[in-house]
């Protein structure tokens, strides 16, 4: 039996006739350690199903099992406990909290768990040192430039070991430079055998997974699975780049207009 | 990094938001304790004076005549025969159940003594239990008599035109003045005063008492139980009560009580309100917050427990200083307002307590639906970003 097993997924919003299916019957398997990407359009349905992936977004209909769990025949508390225990989540806006410093954004997911205060700085000293921010612990988060809040971010949702990371658009925020850092970083994450599901509407972003699902009004429209591609990143950005300098060119008018 | 630690954060990082909630509560607790500590002074001011002034209990014979005087006007004067009281039988009321509540018993002989053209009541007392009954008698001049000695109230001196030293003639008996009363605002100040054994030798009264006053009134004594004892003690002795002025100030002050209690109810209820207004407006503040909490694995109570522990330590602090706020602000109305009777304030720790204990429950119900809702935030709404 595969790890994350979504079965028949269905997600309607409103009552009624008046009830739209942001997600409509979908199933699909991931397996531990796997690096999936979910894309699609806006509205698509993408971040509900990362919503129901998370425990947070209970389905119309339809079944989630992680590790053999029945996540949705779980009490709310009980889905509580199981965020806390099996996953990680990195947010599209970094959502620290402001008045908490970065070391102490890190805990937070630790500040309901039994251990000595040590043992959680400990670990949350590690998480920091993983994504390289630990000489920034002391400093708030409005200290700290966007991507290192996304470092910040993400070792807080690393923190705790968690099997599952759900990354919503992690570098949504992010500059190519900042964007190529978080994707390594997530990249070697899921080369120690962490299981990533990651929405993005980048395709260079979903070149670092090794399966993609494609969303469009709410169904799987495809399944890619694929041999994971730096060098098709790479070489999406070397696309990129020039085309970047002439719209700014285009912006400066410095060329005409056509 | 645990719940209490992202608490106190929290509240260090809204100060503004938690001085309001904090004067709110020390505005309700400092007025409910400043209430509760001025009745409480005024109370013990009352009891303190009913302790320290004056007769409570008359003692006077049974008698089948009717007063003949109204308002200090008195019509048949004292030329009706007088019934007596045994001055042996007062010994009785030392048997009494509630004798130990007794301060003082004074025996009075009274009769009418001539002199010269004019005519004086005149009354043999006890100056030993006359310093506990009439605390407010202060010597103009002279000092308290001798065996054949008088003091004389100021209108008596006045009238009778003598002073201290002169020396007169009552009865036969060779007697001088030997000190005159300030003016008291009183019978007094109309009567000649002996010694008891002096007047009972001068009326021929030996044996024998014509009333007798009893300081008994304290704030645990049962007055009318004592009358009642006394009464069966002394069956030939009709034994009164004053309590009319103790009873009406007693009962301005119940009622005050009453009317500062309900004040009291209605200010620490605005109190709640503006912690509820403001925790609400926290909580709603924060729901992104709230979100992020929820989403890595806060349990419903842990978001509670944030809430609570910050209005809990708002709560108590505001308890805290409003008992001091309170206690001071009684402390210097008294002085300000009421003869120094900032003494009578004392600390109370059980006061300070249940002011401590006050603001906590106010303000944790108070923050009971804000935590409630913030508990109930849908991390997924919450959010808005999965």
């Amino acid at each position: 039996m595969s790890y994350i097993v979504a079965d028949k997924l269905v997600k309607k919003f409103g009552k009624g006739d008046a009830a739209v299916a942001a997600v409509a019957d979908i199933s699909f398997q991931i397996e531990e350690g796997d690096f999936v990407g979910i894309m699609g359009e806006s509205g698509a349905g993408k971040s509900t199903i990362l919503g129901i992936l998370g425990a947070m977004n209970a389905p119309t209909s339809g079944t989630l099992t992680v590790d053999g769990i029945d996540i949705y025949n779980l009490g709310q508390e009980q889905r509580a406990d199981f965020r806390r225990e099996f996953l990680g989540f990195i947010f599209q806006s970094f959502h620290l909290v402001p008045y908490l410093t970065v070391i102490e954004n890190v805990m937070l997911p630790l500040a309901v768990v039994k251990a000595g205060k040590k043992k959680k700085r400990q670990m949350a000293e590690e998480a920091l040192d993983q994504v390289g921010l630990l000489e920034k612990a002391r400093r708030l988060p409005n200290q700290i430039s966007g991507g290192e809040k996304e470092r910040v971010a993400i070792a807080r949702s690393i923190v705790n070991e968690p099997p599952v990371l759900l990354a919503d658009e992690p570098t949504g925020n992010l500059d190519t430079q900042t964007t190529r850092e978080i994707m390594e970083l997530l990249l070697r994450f899921n080369q120690e055998g962490m299981t990533i599901v990651m929405v993005t509407h980048s395709p260079a972003c979903a070149g670092y997974a090794q399966r993609i699902l494609r969303v469009t009004d709410g169904r799987l429209a495809e399944e890619d699975t694929k041999i994971r591609s730096i060098e098709r990143w790479e070489r999406n950005e070397r696309k990129r780049e020039p085309r970047l300098s002439q719209d700014q060119k285009l912006m400066t008018g410095s060329l005409p207009i056509g | 990094m645990n719940l209490n630690a992202i608490s106190i954060k929290n509240l260090l990082r809204r100060k503004g938001k938690a001085a309001f909630v904090l004067a709110g509560l020390v505005i309700g607790v400092s007025t409910v304790v400043g209430i509760i500590s001025y009745v409480e002074a005024m109370t013990n001011d009352i009891n303190h004076k009913l302790e320290k002034y004056g007769a409570n209990i008359l003692i006077v014979p049974k008698t089948e005549n009717l007063a003949l005087s109204y308002g200090g006007l008195s019509l048949g004067g004292v030329s009706f025969e007088m019934e007596e009281i045994r001055q042996k039988d007062l010994e009785q009321i030392g048997t009494i159940k509630n004798s130990a509540n007794i301060a003082a018993l004074g025996p009075l002989v009274l009769g009418v003594a001539p002199v010269g053209q004019q005519k004086v009541l005149m009354a043999g007392v006890d100056f030993q239990a006359a310093r506990i009954l009439k605390p407010w008698w202060k010597l103009q001049q002279g000092e308290l008599p001798g065996a054949d000695g008088i003091i004389l109230g100021t209108e008596a001196a006045r009238v009778l035109n003598l002073e201290v030293g002169s020396r007169l003639s009552i009865n036969d008996n060779d007697m001088v003045v030997s000190g005159i009363l300030q003016p008291t605002g009183s019978q007094d100040d109309q009567l000649a005063f002996t010694r008891l054994a002096t007047a009972q030798l001068i009326f021929d009264k030996q044996g024998q008492v014509s009333m007798a006053e009893v300081a008994a009134l304290c704030k645990d004594c049962p007055i009318e139980a004592m009358v009642k004892q006394i009464s069966d003690a002394l069956p030939g002795a009709k034994v009164m009560a004053i309590q009319q002025v103790v009873k009406s100030r007693m009962e301005t002050l119940a009622q005050f009580k009453k009317f500062s209690y309900g004040v009291s109810s209605v200010i620490l209820l605005i109190g709640s309100l503006v912690v509820l207004v403001t925790m609400m407006g926290s909580v709603r503040e924060r729901t992104d917050e709230i979100g992020i909490f929820r989403a890595i694995g806060f349990r419903k109570r842990h978001v509670m427990k944030i809430i609570f522990t910050e209005a809990a330590i708002v709560s108590g602090l505001a308890g805290i200083i409003g008992y001091f706020l309170g206690f001071g602000a009684t402390k210097a109305a008294l002085a300000l307002f009421s003869e120094n009777h900032s003494g009578l304030v004392p600390f109370s720790i059980e006061l300070a307590g249940g002011a401590v204990i006050t603001a906590l429950v106010v303000g944790l119900i108070a923050s009971s639906y804000p935590a409630f809702m913030a508990a109930r935030l849908d991390p997924n709404e919450a959010l808005r970003a999965l």
